[in-house]
């Protein structure tokens, strides 16, 4: 008891020291940016550092809408719809004082699209970029593109003359044994600059004073620190040591939520966890059937669907902390819909029907793989599915794997039935379709482990890439959704929740890319 | 002396060589280190480019044979996460690791030497019964349990201590050292006390049961019926003779120390080779691991050769058999 009041009093005292000195924000997340080369690779962690130096042309708020940033406007060209025009936003400085113009875009695009350069595949329908006049970019695209700012959210504009300068020109060759300039060090036009930087340990940025945006950030300082070990993250929160906590544990949030003198952000992140099964006639190489694929049987799918109870993985896997869903996509993404949206009640009498309707009235055995690292709480999700199941009969061996190793089994078909998590980066349910739904071959179906192919939905998805009448493309999203839903193709779960922990006078919404910016962050006195 | 540190030379390299297929091998099965270089919006046919731009597609002698090959001049390639040379990596990694591992060590070595003579000497009194009793929990607890604890009592309840991280170090040419700053000093002192605890314990009752040991031999009973006084006798003749066991088992222990540092150094986020091994092994990072693995085999190799090396030093019995064998 005594402890508890020493403790409150030396909180509050905490409080009204770090007040006086809240511009600067303490940042602690469980790893940290593995190159400042903008285009080196393709990873969330790293665009959420760099987008506190570097900027884009066009950006995505907490609301998953897309909005300005170095450019001001973009539309398809007049009477020519394989064409972009930005309109880029004047008056804008790199942090060496050069002035941002139309020539560094042209580089930075171009630079995005080389062979070394893993931001590649975002671009890779664009034929040619350049530059109309100092604030007017025009990008030739391979075809009708009608979402490609979609994917310019991640692709952060350098200097042309700071590059040549540094000769990082092009983006560093790691295979080559190579360690370039733009690994270590900056030039953004963004809020930030960087003041330091020691990998893994902590870096320092400070708010840039020219930055083109009319009001200063409320952070005046970050201070990035990486802690990898959730417990001792937490801990540092606690103590004091930090103030913005990101990777939050789920087991952790109810607790910091009653804890004084912290304050939990909880949201929606673009990420949804589900099952898929093995299709084809093929037997499947891990059951006792031998004689056919029980999964290939539509019963089935309908009988799992109504065996699994998504609102019990909410509440004891979970503890709250996810959206059970009924498709595989977030509510921000472009094709969602509530009637889609919605799941059954778990009815094991009626699965139980079903089974037996499909000839399998005393189940069957599967391996299930899943990954044990990746997701949050992804071991713990397939063991109470390979529980929820074994009550109609399927009886499922768990097969628990690091992702490095779980991810293998996806792209060379070699699991019978996987839980997969899948974010949707251009918030656009036709980028689940390529990957997931249409039948793997080519570009195309490049996580769709389980081979399922249907060449009727193959051909709409295909159609979607060029179509350019956004009301058309809406309708054939939904046409797709309904035959994918109707014949159960996939297991939805649930979508992730994100949640951020920090000091109660802070204030920040959860990013649903997970990215959150700190130049938005309020400080309260 | 001279044939001698030639073959335990030779018997070294095939250790290493051994050690280096054996990690090679193995990083054959941690998984696809694309898989966590990329994210999921990364075309399969990319990551294929990756794959042989890596080297990973050749033929696993081949791999073998070019990372033998470069490791012999010093080159472990570039980390496939941090994207930097893994020599450099290591090198600016190991100060950490290295001052936090000899802190320990000598908090073990000197801490355990005098609380086994203690715990000898007066072997039934109520303080040496405590003492026993918690070594015992020191034994058995999680190096992982112990680290959290300490920082919910320390950093968190208390707040006296930081929970993480080095502080702020100095540069001495190269070497970051903590040693020179406050902040330095008190972050070594929660990790430099877990990573201890264990070596301190096993110490303590090595010492305690040597000690034990030889006051009941012969010559502690003469020297004593000659009017030797007490003092000189635990720590003149009995202590000396007790620490042939208690070199090798520090030697070897210094060696665990710095390569078990990993669970400590992930617990306290303290920036040290462990730490950078732990966070590889997660992106299946393999020319850090291999690095690692062979780095870590050295120190044992070096240690052991060293501890052989003391032997003679200290036990005189040692050298005239090696002696009398050629």
């Amino acid at each position: 008891m005594r402890i508890a009041t020493f403790m409150a009093a030396t909180a509050l005292a905490a409080g009204l020291v770090t007040s006086a000195s809240a511009e600067t924000v303490r940042w602690a997340r469980s790893q940290d940016a593995t190159t400042l080369d903008p285009h080196a690779q393709n990873l969330g962690t790293n665009h959420n550092f760099l987008h506190h130096i570097y900027e884009t042309l066009v950006d995505r708020d907490t609301e998953g809408t897309l909005i300005p940033r170095l450019a001001t406007e973009w539309n398809l060209k007049e009477g020519d719809d394989t064409v972009w025009v930005f309109k880029l936003r004047e008056g804008v400085t790199f942090h060496d004082g050069s002035e941002f113009t139309a020539e560094d875009v042209v580089f930075s695009l171009e630079r995005a699209k080389t062979e070394a350069s893993n931001m590649r595949q975002l671009h890779a329908d664009v034929a040619s970029v350049s530059a109309v006049d100092d604030y007017t970019v025009e990008v030739q695209m391979e075809g009708p593109s009608p979402l490609y700012p979609n994917n310019l959210t991640n692709t952060f504009i350098m200097d042309k003359t700071w590059a040549e300068t540094n000769d990082v020109v092009e983006v560093q060759d790691f295979a080559g044994g190579e360690d370039n300039y733009a690994v270590r060090n900056t030039n953004g036009t963004g809020p930030y600059t960087l003041a330091s930087r020691d990998p893994d340990v902590r870096s320092v940025m400070t708010a840039y004073e020219e930055h083109w945006a009319e009001e200063a950030p409320d952070v005046a300082e970050i201070q990035y620190v990486v802690i990898s070990e959730a417990a001792t993250r937490v801990a540092a929160l606690l103590s004091g040591e930090v103030d913005f906590v990101q990777d939050l544990p789920v087991q952790d949030v109810e607790r910091l939520s009653n804890q004084g003198g912290v304050k939990i952000e909880t949201g929606a992140e673009n990420r949804s966890i589900y099952f898929a099964y093995r299709f084809g006639e093929e037997p499947l190489r891990s059951s006792n059937i031998t004689d056919r694929n029980p999964f290939n049987d539509p019963l089935v799918r309908e009988a799992i669907h109504l065996a699994v109870d998504r609102e019990a993985i909410q509440q004891v896997v979970m503890r709250g902390q996810s959206d059970p869903t009924g498709i595989v996509v977030p509510p921000f993404v472009n094709g969602w819909t509530e009637e889609l949206d919605a799941y059954p009640a778990p009815d094991i009498e009626r699965a139980r029907e079903l089974m037996a309707e499909a000839g399998f009235p005393d189940g069957f055995t599967v391996t299930l793989d899943t990954p044990n690292n990746r997701y949050v709480n992804d071991e713990a999700i397939s063991q109470a599915v390979a529980g929820m199941l074994s009550q109609i009969g399927v009886n499922v061996t768990l097969a628990s794997r690091p992702v490095a190793q779980h991810s293998p089994l996806i792209q060379n078909n070699e699991t019978d039935f996987y839980l997969l998590g899948w974010g949707v980066p251009t918030f656009d349910s036709a980028y689940n379709f390529n990957d997931l739904i249409h039948t793997k071959e080519g570009d195309y179906g490049a996580y769709n482990g389980g081979l399922y192919s249907n060449p009727e939905l193959d051909e709409k998805i295909v159609a979607l890439g060029t179509q350019t009448d956004l009301a058309a493309r809406d309708a054939a999203i939904a046409e797709i959704w309904e035959a994918v839903q109707a014949d159960r193709v996939v297991l939805p779960i649930h979508n992730q929740v994100l949640a951020y922990a920090m000091k109660d006078n802070l204030t920040l919404a959860v990013h649903p890319e997970n990215q959150p910016r700190l130049y938005e962050m309020q400080v309260a006195e | 002396m001279l044939a001698f540190i030639l073959r335990r030379l030779g018997q070294s390299i095939l250790v290493m060589l051994v050690v280096a297929l054996i990690s090679f091998m193995l990083f054959r099965y941690v998984g696809d280190p694309i898989a966590s270089m990329v994210g999921q919006d990364t075309r399969i046919a990319e990551q294929e480019m990756m794959r042989e731009r890596l080297g990973l597609n050749d033929p696993f002698y081949v791999q073998f044979f070019n990372f033998v090959v470069n490791a012999v001049q010093g080159q472990f390639g570039i980390s496939y996460r941090l994207q930097q040379p893994v020599m450099d990596l290591i090198i600016s990694r190991a100060p950490a690791t290295l001052e936090l591992a000899f802190t320990s060590a000598i908090l073990a070595l000197v801490m355990g030497l005098a609380l086994g003579v203690y715990t000898a000497i007066r072997s039934d009194g109520l303080v040496s019964r405590f003492l026993m009793t918690a070594s015992l929990v020191g034994v058995s607890l999680p190096t992982f349990l112990i680290g959290i604890g300490l920082i919910y009592v320390f950093a968190v309840e208390l707040g006296w201590l930081p929970s993480f991280g080095r502080g702020q170090t100095v540069d001495l040419g190269g070497w970051q050292t903590g040693f020179l700053t406050t902040s330095g000093l008190l972050s070594l002192v929660l990790p430099a006390i877990t990573l201890s605890l264990y070596q301190m314990t096993l110490i303590m009752r090595l010492v305690r049961a040597e000690m034990m040991e030889v006051m009941r031999s012969d010559y502690i009973k003469f020297a004593r019926a000659r009017g030797v006084p007490q003092r000189r006798i635990n720590y003149g003749h009995a202590l000396k003779n007790t620490m042939v066991p208690v070199i090798t088992i520090t030697g070897l222990q210094l060696g665990s120390i710095i390569a078990f540092a990993v669970v400590t150094e992930t617990v306290f986020q303290w920036p040290g080779v462990g730490l950078l091994f732990i966070q590889s092994v997660q992106v299946v990072d393999v020319p850090v691991m291999a690095a690692y693995l062979m780095l870590i085999a050295f120190v044992f190799v070096v240690i052991n050769l060293a501890v052989d090396l003391l032997y003679h030093v200290v036990d005189p019995r040692l050298r005239v058999s090696t002696g009398t064998a050629k």
